[in-house]
């Protein structure tokens, strides 16, 4: 418990140092939001007065303080381009990306874990090499271009889908479900094929080690060494992989929404780079931060849970 | 102490013509040229000889350990009247932890670091008599857990390896061995990686258990003062084939072959 609580107080206070990095940052890199919004023909009495209402005239610190509280609340200031609240921007968007990196990450176990497993487990089979070998094939390919062959194959070839066809979530959830089956394979195909040889690899330097034999000479078959005792063993190592491919589903997502035409905060957030429109830019590199910054705990708090060596300390 | 009076002449365990032989590096590697061994119930026969003589091969093979895939195995090795060098390995499993159970020279690496001592030591019993309930096995682990003298069983119950110490987890190494109260049990260097104290106790701890359960026990050591403290019977290996074999007095006190001879030549006297 006392494990759980410092690791939170870390996260927490990474949080702080991310937040006050980027803000600064943004700063630093936006100029005049007052100039942004009014446009540069704007007189100074009106700038002024805009500075003002926008809390501009405070000290550093001061402001920094207002974003976060607001930024915690759910509000992120107002987008410079579109003129309209940037929560209200990314409040339908958010959830898109965020649901396709989720499926491809459930994805990416459900197809390399098993795969790891069997290979492991008829390792140096005929079967294993050919899976080893198109692994090496796959992990090589990245998710867009993936992205691209399966749209082509999947839908126009053998029309298992529709491209372009995107249903909202809020019309019907398992047809948004659905539609982006697809996509997530493309996101989670590199990444099972890691997550396999990585899973693979682990299990089978679990099993030469002397507690797998004493396993066998209680009388254990196959499976119950492996199932028993080899794989919580082999999936320590795997659980980092896990948690930095969260992130990685995450960035694959931006890049596939743009092949698949999916209405995530990857369309919005280029727009906005190319807008220097930094409120959203902003709020959404903070996002970002926020999931993974999360996942680091939640990993950590997993390995506690799954490993009794790790100290209290 | 019983000593030589347990010993029954029926054997329990007979080996002929062992031979392991290597086949992997492409040139055949020798482990185990011809050995034939007789072990009789209840004794504990003690396994001495040079590193690389073939005697944790023996072991391994004696306790269905071995690689099959990459060894040519050749012989016999005779248990209630089933050659467990080439049954089946469903078979096999099914002496496996029940009737022969091993104990191995790493206690720091021979458990599993994920679970808990209780679970680890119940696990022959998980395996092969699913007619005990969950408080009948757990009742059993902590009987063998005292009886292998670990202090507070039902505390160790619950801990993980990492929290003991080597002699501690050779203890629950040898409480795991003999749950299911085997008839054979393969000692392959026990105590080498433990201090001289607790050496001393586990010795004395196996010598009960060959008592009080009549477990006949193969004792393998590089240490002769010890196998001649604690076995009936003694084989001498060198190369791949028992040189000699006797009881401990004959091989000890009147050693025929000169390898014997400059074996025990290395003792202390004081021990003899
Ligand atoms: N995996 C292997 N591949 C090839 N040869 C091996 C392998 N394992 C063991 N051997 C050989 O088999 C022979 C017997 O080894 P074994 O481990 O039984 O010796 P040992 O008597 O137990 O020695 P020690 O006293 O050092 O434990 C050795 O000569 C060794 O080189
Ligand atoms: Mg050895």
């Amino acid at each position: 418990m006392r494990y759980v609580l410092k690791k939170t107080a870390t996260t927490l206070a990474t949080l702080l140092v991310v937040s006050l990095l980027l803000f600064v940052a943004f700063q630093l890199i936006s100029g005049d939001p007052a100039t942004h919004i009014l446009g540069t023909g704007a007189t100074p009495e009106r700038l002024a007065a805009l500075r003002a209402e926008l809390g501009l005239d405070q000290p550093l610190p001061a402001r920094y303080l207002m974003w976060l509280t607001a930024f915690a609340r759910g509000d992120a200031g107002v987008s410079y381009v579109y003129h309209q609240s940037v929560s209200s921007l990314l409040s339908a968007k958010v959830p898109v990306t965020f649901a396709l990196a989720a499926m491809s990450f459930v994805l990416m176990c459900a197809i390399g874990l098993p795969m790891g497993i069997a290979c492991a487990k008829h390792a140096g089979s005929p079967i294993d090499r050919a899976v080893m070998v198109a692994n090496q094939i796959i992990m090589a390919i990245p998710p867009f271009f993936a992205g691209i062959l399966i749209s082509w194959a999947f839908g126009m070839g053998l029309h298992l889908f529709t491209p372009g066809g995107y249903v909202s979530y809020e019309t019907s959830v398992p047809r948004f479900l659905g539609y982006l089956v697809f996509p997530a394979v493309a996101i989670a195909l590199p990444r099972a094929a890691q997550l396999a040889k990585l899973l693979r690899g682990s299990l089978l330097e679990e099993a030469g080690k002397n507690y797998a034999r004493t396993a066998y000479s209680r009388g254990n078959n196959t499976n119950g060494v492996l199932y028993g005792h080899l794989l919580k063993n082999a999936f320590l190592p795997a659980l980092t992989f896990l948690g930095m491919s969260l992130g990685t589903m995450l960035a694959g997502s931006l890049v596939v929404e743009r092949v698949f035409n999916i209405p995530g905060i990857s369309s919005i957030l280029l727009a906005s780079i190319g807008n220097r429109d930094y409120p959203v830019v902003l709020a959404t590199v903070m996002l970002i931060a926020v999931f993974i910054i999360f996942v680091n705990l939640l990993v950590d708090i997993l390995y506690k849970v799954l490993d009794p060596r790790i100290d209290e300390e | 102490m019983h000593g030589d009076s347990v010993i029954a002449d029926a054997p329990i365990l007979q080996i002929r013509n062992l031979r392991l032989e290597f086949h992997d590096h492409g040139h055949p590697e020798v482990a185990v040229e011809d050995l034939s061994l007789t072990l009789h119930r209840g004794e504990i026969l003690g396994v001495v000889g040079e590193s690389g003589s073939g005697k944790s091969m023996t072991a391994l093979a004696i306790a269905g350990l071995l690689n099959r895939h990459a060894l040519d195995c050749g012989g016999e090795i005779l248990f209630d009247g089933v050659d467990l060098l080439h049954c089946g390995r469903s078979t096999l499993r099914h002496y496996q932890g029940d009737e022969i159970s091993m104990i191995f020279q790493e206690p720091m690496t021979s458990l599993d670091p994920l679970q808990r001592i209780g679970m680890q030591v119940e696990e022959a019993l998980r395996i092969h008599h699913k007619e005990l309930s969950a408080a009948e096995r757990k009742e059993a682990a902590i009987r063998a857990m005292g009886a292998a003298g670990l202090a507070e069983p039902e505390q160790v119950y619950g801990m993980y390896p990492h929290e003991l110490s080597g002699g501690m987890r050779q203890r629950v190494m040898i409480a795991a061995a003999t749950v299911s109260r085997p008839q054979i049990l393969i000692a392959d260097e026990p105590t080498t990686a433990l201090d001289v104290t607790t050496q001393a106790q586990i010795i004395a701890l196996l010598r009960q258990i060959n008592a009080e359960d009549g477990t006949a026990i193969v004792f393998i050591s590089h240490d002769l003062s010890l196998v001649r403290q604690l076995c009936h019977r003694v084989i001498v290996m060198r190369r791949g084939v028992a040189v000699e074999m006797g009881t401990s007095d004959e091989v000890f006190l009147n050693p025929r072959h000169a390898y014997t001879q400059s074996l025990v030549d290395a003792i202390p006297k004081v021990v003899l």
